[in-house]
């Protein structure tokens, strides 16, 4: 008899140690690490840098062509006491107010008119984004000619062929003239875009909504106020956040137009901020300048936030 | 009249026909002294980057160009020409001054040379040597030349746009001026009576950076006025100041409405279309005028002389300076001065001023013989541009501060201010004297 001396083996799989690049491929951490880098390096160097560098710069006394030093609050105590930085940041608030109030006003109108049917709809729509279209500096030189205080066409119209004035209008000679001429103008570039993005929402709202409010016999007036503006608000707290920041970041209609003048009544902080800065030559000032606009912006923001896009039905719970 | 963007020069329209209809007399002969040139060994192998602001009338560049192409024949030294906007020259010039790289010479601005004075080359015997050979540097060129208070020549001045008075010769006989008034009374009359007339004078009292500051600096320096004094401290709240904005009011009420909007352009425009009778420019809208022929019976009719002269008959116009120099980064000096050289000799330089028809006025005093300025005997008064001895920034030392002034328009929205009697005199120069400290510190 022969006794089986085999020993019974099982075979195991090799047990290979894992390589450190598995492992590290492994690990969540890492993972989640370095998939990230990518939008966190864009971001960095992109977003962060330029930021934190014209914060940086706003309290050194860098000037064009020459290094500064770290000054403090030096650049932000000046502009305290500096009226031309006060006029900027005066008429930049009443400017973005007044032209983001008309603005709405009117272009929720022209949304509410673009809803209806129209006959040739489609041809109106793309006529009405034009404004927007156009390149701002072209906007602005055609204004510029609009408001010359030679050949404007407007008072050619008034004065040569209608006769209703004796003189030229000074669109923008004085410092009111001119405040309002720039408002105008901002309010007519900036109005197809909010009547654009409105009629968009317009259209998300479904008809069946006003088809049952009109067999309740509601008027147009409650159709607006109960179905249209609520169902709006939402798109309507986007799109207010994004014009005010841009038409409180304006620059290019106001430098191709006044550039600032007259006597700097037209200035905004974003004109201002280049002028001191870049021609100018004082970095470090017009950093300050620019730096000085981030607490209106925010609080701007946080306003259309909070007041406007809070509301738990957008989340698809009851309103209050 | 200076600094004009590239839109104004579009809406100009009329500046590129300079060039072609510009007479082309042969070259007259410069009177040249007896100078040796300072040795050149051009570095073999050598190559040149030079940046320059863009042109204002096209032979500037054409003529610029041409001129370039011959000193790379003669030499076999490559050069690059880079034209860059009137507003992007500064930040260009100071990014290549901070990094140590990029164009090895720069034609700047004025200021620009002082501002990097550490960073440029010495141009003393290049200086010298043209000085001698071409009758002399001019008043303003020696002060933007050379490093404020010594003899070191720290950049190469190769024109300057002046801004005289230009006015319609008809209106003014009509106004009873057969000869134009030298005082600032008579100035006054004068432009009284072409508004009584129906023929406003118009002055750009707007943010313009060229024709608001050379109007503007005229009146404060014609009056004795300074912004800071020689050592640079602010000394613009005088009595010379007071009384340069109380006639700047008197002057105000005969202007055309709207001046206080007015940017660089608007003058020109008002002027070509008959709107007013007396402004200050640039020798450019003459010839714009003269080669339209829809505007030539104007250009006919236009006159140009000195505005009133400061104290003591000076000359008290404001000139845009182009100032050339050469950074120590480049690898190759030798042949970056001998481009300099080449391009102020009279037979590159008298080629270049002829085509540009006086608008860059010479720094050297031999040109002054140049056919430029006696192929058109109107244009004459352009001939003594460079003879100003008034400069931005005057009293005091150039220096970045000046330059800021400027572009912060400091001086232009005081007389803005009280001409416009949004404030007093008193008012208006405290504030500029707040706004100048400010720079000045």
């Amino acid at each position: 008899m022969s006794v089986s001396t085999e020993r019974h083996v099982t075979w195991r799989r090799p047990e290979v140690a894992p390589s450190l690049l598995a492992r590290l491929f492994d690990s969540k951490p890492f993972l989640i690490a370095i998939c990230l880098l990518p939008a966190v390096g864009l971001l960095l160097v992109f977003l962060t840098y330029p930021l934190g560098l014209g914060i940086w710069l706003a309290f050194t006394d860098t000037h064009v062509g020459r290094g500064g030093y770290f000054v403090g609050f030096e650049n932000f105590e000046s502009l305290w006491y500096d009226r031309v930085f006060w006029g900027a940041v005066f008429y930049t608030v009443f400017y973005t107010g007044v032209a983001t109030v008309l603005k709405f006003g009117l272009g929720l109108w022209l949304a509410l008119l673009l809803n209806e049917n129209l006959p040739f709809k489609s041809l109106l729509r793309a006529i009405i984004l034009l404004p927007w279209i156009v390149p701002t500096v072209l906007s602005a030189i055609a204004f510029w000619w609009m408001y010359d205080a030679q050949f404007s066409i407007i008072s050619y119209v008034l004065v040569d062929v209608l006769g209703w004035r004796e003189t030229y209008i000074d669109f923008l000679g004085t410092p009111w003239h001119a405040r309002w001429s720039l408002i105008a103008a901002n309010v007519w570039r900036g109005i197809p875009f909010v009547a654009i993005s409105l009629l968009a929402g317009l259209q998300t709202i479904s008809p069946s909504l006003y088809e049952a409010a009109l067999l309740d016999g509601a008027s147009s007036w409650q159709r607006f106020t109960r179905i249209t503006a609520p169902l709006l608000m939402p798109i309507l707290a986007v799109v207010l956040t994004f014009s005010v920041l841009f038409t409180f970041t304006d620059f290019q209609l106001v430098y191709a137009i006044t550039r600032g003048g007259p006597i700097n009544s037209t200035h905004l902080m974003a004109t201002l901020a280049f002028q001191r800065g870049i021609p100018g030559g004082q970095l470090g000032e017009g950093a300050a300048i620019a730096v000085s606009m981030i607490p209106f912006l925010i609080l701007a923001t946080m306003f259309s936030y909070f007041a406007l896009a809070r509301r738990k039905w957008q989340q698809g719970g009851d309103d209050e | 009249m200076t600094r004009i963007t590239r839109r104004d020069a579009l809406a100009l329209g009329a500046g590129g026909l300079l060039a072609a209809g510009l007479p082309r007399p042969a070259g007259a002969a410069i009177p040249m002294g007896n100078a040796t040139p300072p040795p050149a060994r051009i570095e073999s192998g050598a190559t040149l980057r030079v940046l320059r602001p863009t042109k204002f009338v096209d032979a500037d560049e054409t003529v610029f160009r041409a001129n370039t192409q011959k000193f790379t024949a003669e030499t076999g030294v490559q050069v690059r020409v880079d034209f860059a906007g009137w507003e992007d020259l500064r930040p260009q010039t100071a990014v290549a001054a901070q990094t140590g790289a990029g164009p090895d010479v720069v034609v700047a601005w004025a200021d620009d040379p002082h501002i990097y004075a550490d960073k440029v080359l010495d141009l003393s015997e290049l200086a010298g040597y043209l000085g001698q050979k071409y009758g002399g540097w001019l008043a303003l060129p020696q002060r933007f030349g050379k490093k404020w208070g010594t003899e070191q020549w720290v950049a190469l001045p190769m024109g300057g746009s002046g801004g005289p008075c230009v006015y319609r010769i008809s209106w003014a006989k009509e106004a009873g001026f057969e000869t134009f008034p030298t005082d600032h009374a008579g100035f006054l009359k004068l432009c009284q009576q072409l508004k009584a007339n129906g023929h406003p004078a118009g002055f750009a009292l707007g943010n313009a950076v060229g024709d608001g500051n050379a109007y503007c600096n005229w009146l404060l320096w014609s009056h004795g006025g300074m912004v800071v004094d020689e050592a640079g401290k602010v000394a613009i709240n005088s009595p010379e100041t007071i009384n340069a904005l109380k006639y700047a009011r008197e002057l105000y009420q005969t202007f055309i409405p709207g001046t206080l909007s007015w940017g660089d352009v608007n003058n020109n425009r008002a002027f070509a279309a008959g709107e007013i009778g007396l402004t200050q420019n640039g020798v450019s809208m003459y010839f714009a005028l003269k080669n339209d022929p829809r505007t030539a019976a104007i250009a006919e009719d236009t006159g140009m002389a000195r505005m009133p002269f400061a104290p003591g008959g000076k000359m008290a116009e404001n000139v845009l300076l182009l100032n050339a120099m050469v950074f120590k980064h480049t690898r190759y000096p030798n042949a970056a001065k001998e481009y300099l050289r080449f391009m102020m000799e009279a037979e590159q330089y008298d080629t270049w001023l002829t085509g540009c028809g006086g608008y860059w006025s010479h720094p050297l005093g031999a040109y002054a013989q140049s056919a430029v300025w006696t192929g058109d005997p109107k244009i004459a008064v352009y001939r003594d541009t460079n003879t100003v001895e008034f400069w931005s920034g005057y009293k005091g030392p150039i220096s970045a501060a000046s330059g800021s002034v400027a572009a912060d328009y400091v001086v232009v929205q005081m007389f803005a201010a009280a001409s416009s009697g949004q404030s007093t005199p008193e008012e208006a120069v405290r504030e500029a004297e707040r706004r100048a400290r400010r720079y000045y510190r």
